[in-house]
């Protein structure tokens, strides 16, 4: 009873992104190197993407019509490069 | 406690405007509240709007309180017009002047325009595909009041403690704590969070509502025209406002805490607020325009009586600059100092969003060609944007070469382009709209006569308020210059559009005296599709004003603009019987998640923590509250709909 009322899945998902957050804190707060910095920032940044889409988002509970769900991320995925590599560019390669 | 800080500068200085609006504030406050205890309203303002679900009464909502920050957005720009009417004009100082564009521009764009499509959007969509309410009715009401009170939190920075006044834009340095020590930027940060929230939220709900709740047998290529311009729409407000709610919390960030991400030492870097504002400001722009089209596209057909002329490619063509406006927001910063490449990469992509546009453009002029043409007033409004609009588009490409807007950049020409493509596509649009709809609330149309009038002051004035700008754009007057010399020879133009805005305040004004009036005395509608029998979609088919639930069976639909041929075929879409209805039942707690979130702004607004911390806490007990509620709504029994059906006159059905 307790195991169906409770949601399990809920907490689980709001103590990962915590202990995620943190992990992602100790770059700023530990000394390491730049390309280590950056290695854990970029890992726990995706880490943490899919905790909130399976956890809360629940990308993995539509049973029909997939395809909606692909085109949605690949639109999400292309805007969220285009706005990343075309800000890079503009404000940071340069050429 | 220190007093000092929340009282406006322009309160210290005795500033005649400042007093005249903290005034005229609190005698309206007291007028309304007066009112609402002598005509004994309280509790019907309580039961039948502040709680309510119901995704009309919402629109109407929105609706109205557009159209108030439209007159406060107007009178804004009525201010700036008045202070440029001659050169050294000693009206507005210049720091009331930055207040005021700042204002002005973000009224008429998040407060004005967003709401009044979005009220649009909330009246037409569940009645175009067939539906009862939203997908989730009590989100509605949640999006609506964190609407109303971020709107209400920034309103209220000219009387309490000072006004943003970095530009609508805020651009960064100017916008940090180093170069804007008030409170007024903090404003700017936060009321356009809460707000903003609401917006996202609005567009979750219309994606899962238009995808999931049509009526049976509409496929998506039976939709009506405004329902896919407005699925699109909210697409585009689901993957551009994240970019603004992150900026805008950077920013929070940088005002409050002393963090560096927009400042211009310690690694942070100013010019990512401009990026990040714009990757957000230009899908923005869509976010207004497409809804518009739609609706466009929905009163042309109607009114040349055709349907719409190359559905398929209206479809192709919204899609497509869907696409476009993540691909071009560099073109706001030309100037910025970036390489060649990047500038003609996003000027060819700017130029490319003029080909689907043109397209639509020409499908709207071919649904015209060979129609019986029925010159209502919302037809008049979609023909005059025809031509205006495409003015302001053609502008829009000699803005769109990189090396030519080194000219234009923040000049007046600017200026003028925007005013072009966002009045007669955006407000000419809504307004079109509201007439155009109105009957299905109201129960009456609006008088044609006094629209039309209203109409031609518009249009008129509007061209004589903005075309000069043109001109002095090119002669090289730049925007937010709050005077100029007499020697700039800028003063003659500029007193034309001046008496221009006096002229688009008198049509706006005839506006809603044709409301008011038509409340009083425009005769009733009897049957559901008022327009001389001409309405194709949905929303004509059932009764007027709307019952509550909308539909007392659900049409079934067999082909694009089903109402139309059903008629003309003289079948009916309702198959069914009558059975009892499942609504959502009202509920208070979106509206005092709002005001808690309007105090929890304010207090962050002014860094007091502790009160800010208890209304953050009170946001988490709302949000607990709702996770634990069990609210499966209610049913209207079945003699309660037959009866409200009689009451219409019971024909239909």
């Amino acid at each position: 009873m307790m195991k169906q009322l409770f949601p399990i899945g809920h907490v689980m998902g709001f103590i990962f992104s915590l202990v995620l957050t943190l992990v992602a804190l100790l770059v700023v707060y530990t000394d390491m190197s730049y390309t280590m910095g950056m290695v854990i920032l970029v890992s726990t940044a995706v880490i943490q993407a899919t905790v909130q889409l399976f956890m809360f988002m629940h990308v993995n509970e539509s049973k029909e019509d997939k395809n909606t769900l692909y085109i949605n991320i690949i639109y999400a995925v292309v805007v969220s490069l285009i706005t990343i590599f075309g800000s890079l560019w503009t404000l940071v390669w340069d050429w | 406690m220190n007093w000092d800080k929340f009282i406006v500068d322009g309160l210290k200085h005795g500033d005649p405007l400042i007093i005249g609006a903290v005034v005229s504030i609190v005698l309206v406050s007291i007028a309304i509240v007066a009112g609402l205890t002598y005509f004994k309203k309280w509790g019907y303002l309580w039961r039948e709007w502040l709680t309510t679900v119901d995704h009309k009464k919402i629109g109407v909502m929105y609706i109205i309180s557009a159209l108030v920050m439209l007159f406060r957005g107007g009178a804004d720009g009525l201010m700036l017009r008045m202070q440029l009417t001659a050169p050294e004009m000693k009206f507005l100082t210049a720091q009331h002047y930055n207040e005021i564009f700042s204002a002005h521009g973000i009224i008429m764009i998040l407060f004005m325009a967003m709401p009044f499509i979005i009220g649009i959007m909330n009246v037409v969509i569940p009645l175009q595909i067939g539906a009862r309410d939203v997908a989730f009715p009590r989100l509605n009401a949640v999006s609506f009041w964190l609407f109303f009170f971020g709107a209400m939190l920034y309103n209220i920075a000219f009387v309490v403690g000072g006004a943003p006044d970095a530009g609508w834009t805020s651009y960064f340095p100017l916008a940090s704590t180093e170069f804007s020590p008030g409170v007024g930027n903090n404003y700017y940060a936060i009321a356009l969070q809460i707000a903003g929230l609401g917006t996202l939220m609005t567009g979750v709900n219309f994606i899962v509502t238009i995808l999931k709740m049509r009526a049976p047998g509409m496929t998506l290529m039976r939709m009506p025209m405004f329902t896919w311009s407005t699925l699109i729409t909210c697409i585009i407000i689901v993957f551009a406002f994240p970019v603004l709610t992150v900026a805008l919390a950077l920013m929070m960030f940088d005002r409050l805490f002393g963090s560096q991400f927009f400042t211009m030492t310690n690694g942070g870097m100013d010019m990512l607020w401009a990026n990040l504002f714009w990757v957000w400001g230009h899908p923005e722009v869509y976010i207004v325009i497409l809804p518009a089209f739609g609706i466009y596209s929905e009163i042309i057909s109607t009114f040349s009586r055709k349907n719409l002329y190359g559905y398929k490619s209206m479809v192709a063509s919204m899609a497509i600059i869907s696409l476009l406006s993540f691909l071009v927001w560099v073109h706001h910063f030309y100037t910025m100092g970036q390489g060649a490449a990047v500038n003609s990469f996003f000027s060819i992509t700017t130029m490319l969003i003029a080909v689907p546009t043109g397209v639509k453009i020409f499908n709207w002029l071919f649904t015209l060609r060979k129609g019986k043409i029925v010159f209502t007033t919302p037809m008049l409004y979609s023909l005059a944007f025809i031509p205006i609009f495409t003015l302001g588009g053609v502008t829009g490409v000699m803005l769109a070469m990189a090396s030519a807007d080194y000219q234009y950049h923040n000049t007046m020409f600017l200026v003028a382009h925007f005013h072009y493509v966002l009045i007669p596509g955006t407000v000419f649009a809504v307004i079109a709209g509201m007439y155009y709809w109105f009957p299905l609330i109201a129960g009456f149309k609006l008088n044609e006569r006094q629209g039309k009038a209203a109409f031609w002051t518009i249009a008129i004035s509007f061209n004589v308020t903005f075309l000069p700008l043109f001109f002095l754009g090119l002669d090289g007057m730049t925007r937010r210059q709050y005077t100029y010399s007499a020697e700039t020879g800028f003063g003659p133009l500029n007193l034309i559009a001046t008496i221009g805005s006096v002229g688009l305040m008198i049509g706006f004004a005839l506006i809603v005296y044709n409301i008011i009036w038509s409340f009083r005395h425009a005769p009733r509608e009897t049957k559901g599709d008022v327009w001389d029998g001409a309405g194709r979609t949905l929303e004509w088919a059932t009764h007027i004003p709307v019952p509550v639930y909308n539909f007392a069976v659900v049409p079934e639909v067999d082909r694009l603009d089903a109402f139309y041929f059903a008629k003309k075929e003289k079948r009916s879409l309702f198959k069914d019987k009558i059975e009892k209805i499942h609504m959502p039942s009202n509920n208070g707690q979106p509206f005092i998640l709002g005001a808690i979130f309007f105090f929890w702004g304010f207090f962050m607004v002014f860094s007091m923590w502790k009160s800010a911390i208890v209304a953050g806490i009170g946001v988490l007990i709302l949000l607990a509250m709702r996770t634990f509620e069990r609210d499966h709504g209610f049913y209207i029994p079945v003699d309660e709909v037959k009866k409200t059906e009689q009451s219409y006159g019971g024909d239909s059905v």
